[in-house]
C-alpha cells in the first residue's frame, strides 16, 4: 500500500476515538449523548483529511504514521481539555487550526529545509532573542518567566526557541562534524575537541542556558542541554563528549542550585514530597500522585474523578477555573497527565506514553534514512526534543525527575506549544519526504560518507 | 551516524520505560498508601456529594441527618450533617463533618451511611445513572431513656469537671438500649474549631470521651458478682457454702476491712453478697486464684474491647491494669481485685458497657450476647439490609450457676445493700450496688448493675457516677438504675 494511503486510513481510527472520547465526556457530564461529539468528531476528521490532501500534494513520500499520531495525541488533549472545561477545549481547537495554518505555510514557503543551513546564526541569535523576551517583556508565573503578552494572547517564546536552537545545532554540527573529532588533541587521556571549532558551539548553547538561568526554569534548559547532547553523540559518534557534558551538567547544577532558590526548592521536593516542612510547592506533586491513585488500573472513566472543587470547597474569590478551584493543580497544563491517568488508569496512560514511543521510532527512523549530515541531525534533534519534552513533563508529573512546567507536546493546553510543535512536525515530514522519495522522482541518494564512522575514514 | 541515532532511540525507550514504571508504582503499588495519606483529601471530598443516610432511634427520633448545600447553577450541592438532638445524642452518635473527621456510630456505621458498595453494583448504578446514596440506619437506643438517664446523671455530679455513665443492654439480644455520658456535646457545635478545641481539651471535663465505654473505673463491689460468678461455676463455693467473715482478715498480708469495720462471723455467700461482705469475697477470690479469676473474666469479655460496633479507638478494655497503664493477668493482689479494688501491681479497672454485659450475662443465663447499636439499615430503594441479628459471644458459666447467681442477685434488692428500690413495672428485680473509695476524704465512686424483671429479665444495666462526696452505690446510681430499668420495661 502506497504511504499516504496507509495515512489515511491510520487517521479513521483516530477520528473515531475522538467520537467517542467526547461522547463519554458527555455522558457523564449531561446524562445524555448529544449529536455534538459526532459533530466535534466529523469536524476533527474533514480536517485531518484536509491536512492528508494536503500533504499527498506537497509531501508525497513522507512518513504515513508520523501525522496520524500527532493526530491521536491532539485528540486525546482535546478530550481531556474538553473534560477540564468546555471553553478551553474551544481555545485550544482554534489554536490547532491556527497551528495547521502554520503547518501548510512552513511546508510551503520553506519549500527546501537545507535553505535553514545558510541563515543559521540568524536563525541562533532570533533563539537567544525569543529567549530573552519574557524576561524584558514578560509576565511571570509560579517564579518562572516564561511567556509575553502580545494583545490578547500570552505566548510562550521558548517553545519556538528551542527549534531555532536544534536548527543552528544541527547545521553547525553537519558541517563541523569530521574537525570536532578528527581534529582533536589527545590530553592526558581525555579527548579534547578543538576550541576553534568547538567555540562557536558553546557559545550559542551557552548563552541560551545562561538564559535559561536567567528566566528561573529547568525545563526547557533540560530540553536544550539533551538536545545538544544527543546531537554531539550522533555528531561525532564520542560517547565520551555525552559523559563529559552530563559530569559537567551536574557539577553546574549542584553549584547553581544554591544560588537558585527556585531548582533548589524543587528538587528538595522532588526528594521528600510528603515531608511535612515541604516547601508550598510540594502540594502539586502531592495531589498529582493522588489523583493517580485514584486511577488504579483503568481509571474512574472519562469525566469521573474529583476535579473541581464542589460547592462550598470551591474557593469564592476564584472565578477563573481551571487555574483555582480544581484539587489537581494546572489541570489542563502541568498536569494533564495526572487527570488522564485518573480517569483512564494505567492503561490508558501507558497506551499515550506507547504513542510518544511510536513518534520517537518514526522520528528517528527519519534520521536514519536521511541522505545527508544535516538532514540526519536536524531530524535526530527534533525527534529528540519532541520525546524529551514528553519525559520531562511527564517524569515530572510521576516523580522520575523535579517538576518543571513545561507543556506535554499536542496533548496539554497552551498555543505556542501547538504551534511550535506543528513546525517541528513540518520539518520532519519534510526531511522524511525527501529521505523517501525514490530516486526516479528526484530523490537523493544517501551520501555514503555519512553513514561511514568517522574512525574508520 | 546511525549507530548513535539507534543508541539515543533506545535510551528514549527506556525512558518511556521508567515513566510507565513510576506510573504503576502510584496508580497499582503505593495507591493504597497514597490513599490512606493524611494529605489526602480526595476522598473526604468526594464523599460529601454523597447525601449519608440519616440516623434514628427505634422509638423514631431523628438523631442525624445530612442537608444539602450549595447546589446552584447546576452544581452538584455537597451535604452537610444536623443533629436535631443536640447534647442528647452527642455520644454515642459522635459526628462527621469534613474538617474534623468522624467518630461514634458516624465512624462505625460509616459505610452503610455512605451507601458503600461492591465494585459490581456500583457499576450497575453507575450503568442506571444511579447516584451513590447512603442507607438510613435505626440505632437500638431508646431515646426517651436516653433522654431520661441523662438527666438523672447530670443531677447526680456534684463534684465539678467529672462524669457519669449508664448503659443498657437486652439480655437476650445485646441491643443497647441506652448508652449515656455525661457532660455530653453537641455534635453541631464540632465543626467550630475553637468549640472542638474546648472540647478535646485536656482541661475539664472532656465532654468528647464516651465515658460509658472509653473510661474504666474501679467497679467496687459489683466485682463481686464477676467473683461469685467464677466461684460458682467452678465449683469453688455454692450459695450455702460458709466462710468466716469477720473484720479485719489478712488478705495478701494485708488486714482488709469490711464496710463500716463490720464483723459478720461465719455466713454463707448468699448473706455475703446481700450485705456486699468484703472479707468473705476477698476470700473467694483467693482460692480461685489470679489465674481462674482471669479466665472468667476473659469469658465476660474483659481483657479486650467489647465486641460493640463501635469505632475500637473509643473503647477501652476492662481488666487488671498495672501503674504503668497495662494489663496483667497474673502477680496481683486476687483477694482485693475480687472485691473491685486492687494495688500497684494491678488494680481492676472496667467501663460501664462492661459492668452492664456483666449483669446481661447473669440475666441471660450464663450466655453472652455480643452487643451491638443497630437495628436495621434501609437502603435507598427501601430494601432492608441490615437488621438486628442477635448472636452469640460465648457461654461465660452454667445455666445452673447464673441462676444461683440471679437468685442472690434479688435477695440484694430484697432485703440488702439496695433494699428500697423498686422497678416500677417489675415485681422483683436483682442487682448490686458498689461503692469504690477515691481517696480516704470520703470521695467515693458509686456504682449499680441490675436487671429486671428477676423472674424473666428483659433489660440490663450499669450505672456509675465518678466522683461523690460521700455517696453510695445504692443511694446514688441505684434510683438512676431503677429508674431506667422501669423505663424500659414500659
Amino acid at each position: 500500500m502506497k504511504a499516504r494511503n496507509r495515512e489515511l486510513l491510520a487517521l479513521v481510527p483516530v477520528a473515531v476515538l475522538l467520537s467517542a472520547g467526547f461522547a463519554a465526556v458527555f455522558i457523564v457530564r449531561s446524562e445524555e449523548i448529544g449529536d455534538l461529539s459526532l459533530i466535534y468528531g466529523a469536524y476533527f476528521l474533514a480536517l485531518c483529511l484536509a491536512v492528508h490532501v494536503f500533504l499527498r500534494i506537497r509531501l508525497p513520500y513522507a512518513d504515513p504514521y508520523l501525522f496520524p499520531l500527532c493526530a491521536l495525541l491532539a485528540a486525546i488533549g482535546l478530550v481531556v481539555i474538553f473534560r477540564i472545561d468546555e471553553d478551553l477545549a474551544r481555545d485550544q481547537a482554534n489554536w490547532f487550526l491556527l497551528g495547521l495554518v502554520v503547518f501548510a505555510a512552513t511546508i510551503v514557503f520553506l519549500r527546501d529545509y537545507q535553505v535553514l543551513e545558510r541563515y543559521r546564526y540568524l536563525i541562533a541569535t532570533s533563539g537567544i532573542l525569543l529567549l530573552l523576551a519574557p524576561r524584558v517583556i514578560g509576565t511571570e508565573t509560579r517564579g518562572a518567566y516564561l511567556t509575553i503578552e502580545l494583545g490578547f494572547v500570552s505566548f510562550q517564546t521558548n517553545e519556538i526557541a528551542k527549534l531555532c536552537i536544534v536548527v543552528f545545532l544541527a547545521s553547525y554540527l553537519a558541517e563541523r562534524r569530521e574537525m570536532l573529532s578528527v581534529a582533536a588533541r589527545r590530553v592526558a587521556g581525555l579527548t579534547i575537541p578543538p576550541l576553534k571549532h568547538f567555540g562557536p558551539l558553546l557559545a550559542v548553547w551557552g548563552t541560551a542556558m545562561f538564559t535559561l538561568a536567567l528566566l528561573n526554569d529547568l525545563g526547557p534548559a533540560l530540553l536544550l542541554f539533551g538536545a545538544f547532547l544527543a546531537l554531539l553523540y550522533v555528531a561525532t559518534n564520542r560517547f565520551s563528549y555525552v559523559f563529559a557534558g552530563v559530569a559537567l551538567f551536574a557539577l553546574g547544577a549542584l553549584a547553581l542550585a544554591d544560588r537558585f532558590g527556585h531548582v533548589r526548592e524543587r528538587f528538595d521536593i522532588w526528594l521528600d514530597p510528603f515531608n511535612p516542612d515541604a516547601p508550598a510547592g510540594a502540594y502539586q506533586i502531592q495531589q498529582s500522585l493522588f489523583a493517580q491513585a485514584e486511577g488504579g488500573l483503568f481509571g474512574t472513566g472519562l469525566g469521573e474523578s474529583l476535579l473541581r472543587l464542589p460547592g462550598p470547597f470551591f474557593p469564592s474569590e476564584c472565578n477563573a477555573y481551571p487555574d483555582c478551584g480544581s484539587i489537581v493543580p494546572a489541570p489542563h497544563t502541568d498536569l494533564a497527565y495526572s487527570v488522564l491517568t485518573a480517569e483512564l488508569g494505567l492503561f490508558g496512560a501507558s497506551a499515550l506514553i506507547l504513542v510518544y514511543a511510536l513518534i520517537a521510532a518514526r522520528g528517528f527512523k527519519t534520521a536514519v534514512m536521511a541522505p545527508d549530515g544535516f538532514s540526519k541531525l536536524l531530524a535526530a534533534g527534533l525527534t529528540t526534543v519532541f520525546t524529551l519534552q514528553a519525559f520531562v513533563i511527564i517524569g515530572g508529573v510521576v516523580g522520575v525527575i523535579p517538576l518543571t512546567g513545561i507543556t506535554l507536546p499536542f496533548v496539554s493546553y497552551g498555543g505556542s506549544s501547538v504551534v511550535a510543535n506543528m513546525i517541528l512536525l513540518a520539518l520532519l515530514l519534510m526531511i522524511s519526504d525527501r529521505a523517501r522519495r525514490p530516486p526516479g522522482e528526484g530523490g537523493v541518494a544517501p551520501d555514503p560518507a555519512d553513514l561511514e564512522p568517522l574512525e574508520a575514514r | 551516524m546511525n549507530r548513535p541515532i539507534v543508541h539515543i532511540f533506545a535510551f528514549s525507550l527506556l525512558l518511556f520505560g521508567l515513566l510507565v514504571a513510576w506510573t504503576s508504582r502510584w496508580t497499582v503499588f503505593e495507591a493504597s498508601e497514597l490513599e490512606a495519606n493524611n494529605l489526602n483529601r480526595r476522598g473526604l471530598i468526594a464523599e460529601q456529594q454523597i447525601r449519608r443516610g440519616s440516623i434514628t432511634t427505634v422509638d423514631g427520633v431523628l438523631v442525624a441527618e445530612s442537608e444539602p448545600r450549595g447546589g446552584r447553577g447546576g452544581e452538584d450541592p455537597v451535604y452537610v450533617r444536623t443533629y436535631p438532638q443536640g447534647e442528647l445524642f452527642g455520644n454515642p452518635v459522635g459526628y462527621n463533618f469534613v474538617n474534623v473527621g468522624r467518630t461514634g456510630i458516624e465512624s462505625s456505621e460509616n459505610d452503610l451511611l455512605v451507601g458503600e458498595e461492591n465494585e459490581f453494583q456500583s457499576l450497575v448504578d453507575q450503568l442506571r445513572g444511579v447516584t451513590q446514596e447512603g442507607a438510613d440506619v435505626t440505632l437500638t437506643i431508646d431515646a426517651e431513656a436516653q433522654r431520661v438517664a441523662t438527666e438523672s446523671l447530670q443531677a447526680a455530679i456534684s463534684v465539678p469537671d467529672t462524669g457519669a455513665a449508664a448503659v443498657a443492654i437486652e439480655p437476650d439480644t445485646g441491643a443497647v438500649r441506652a448508652m449515656v455520658s455525661v457532660p455530653g456535646f453537641d455534635s453541631n457545635l464540632v465543626q467550630d474549631p475553637a468549640e472542638f478545641k474546648r472540647l478535646s481539651g485536656a482541661e475539664g471535663p472532656s465532654p468528647l470521651v464516651n465515658r460509658a465505654a472509653q473510661s474504666t473505673y474501679p467497679p467496687g463491689s459489683t466485682m463481686k458478682v464477676v467473683t461469685a460468678a467464677a466461684g460458682l461455676d467452678s465449683g469453688e463455693i455454692e450459695p450455702a457454702t460458709v466462710l468466716n467473715a469477720d473484720s479485719p482478715k489478712q488478705i495478701s498480708g494485708v488486714p482488709l476491712q469490711n464496710s463500716g469495720g463490720q464483723s459478720f462471723g461465719d455466713i454463707d455467700a448468699t448473706t455475703a453478697l446481700t450485705n456486699s461482705v468484703n472479707t468473705y469475697w476477698a476470700q473467694v477470690g483467693e482460692r480461685l486464684g489470679a489465674e481462674t479469676m482471669v479466665e472468667y473474666m476473659e469469658r465476660f469479655g474483659f481483657y479486650d474491647d467489647p465486641r460493640l460496633d463501635y469505632p475500637a479507638q473509643q473503647m477501652r478494655a476492662s481488666g487488671v491494669y498495672n501503674v504503668d497503664g497495662d494489663l496483667v493477668r497474673g502477680r496481683f493482689d486476687v483477694g482485693r481485685v475480687a472485691i473491685g479494688q486492687g494495688g500497684e501491681e494491678g488494680q481492676i479497672l472496667a467501663s460501664a458497657l462492661q459492668m452492664a454485659q456483666v449483669a446481661g450475662t447473669i440475666a441471660n443465663r450464663g450466655v453472652l450476647m455480643e452487643p451491638t447499636l443497630l437495628q436495621e439499615a434501609i437502603d435507598p430503594d427501601g430494601r432492608r439490609i441490615e437488621e438486628l441479628d442477635p448472636s452469640e459471644q460465648g457461654r461465660v458459666i452454667s445455666e445452673e450457676a447464673a441462676d444461683q447467681l440471679a437468685e442472690m442477685m434479688t435477695n440484694v434488692t430484697r432485703e440488702g445493700t439496695a433494699a428500697g428500690l423498686s422497678v416500677p413495672g417489675a415485681a422483683e428485680f436483682s442487682g448490686k450496688t458498689g461503692t469504690s473509695e477515691i481517696n480516704l476524704e470520703g470521695l467515693n465512686q458509686p456504682w449499680f448493675i441490675g436487671f429486671a424483671p428477676a423472674d424473666d429479665p428483659r433489660i440490663a444495666v450499669a450505672v456509675t457516677v465518678e466522683r461523690c462526696q460521700g455517696c453510695f452505690g445504692g443511694e446514688v446510681a441505684g434510683p438512676i438504675a431503677t429508674e431506667l430499668m422501669g423505663l424500659l420495661l414500659q
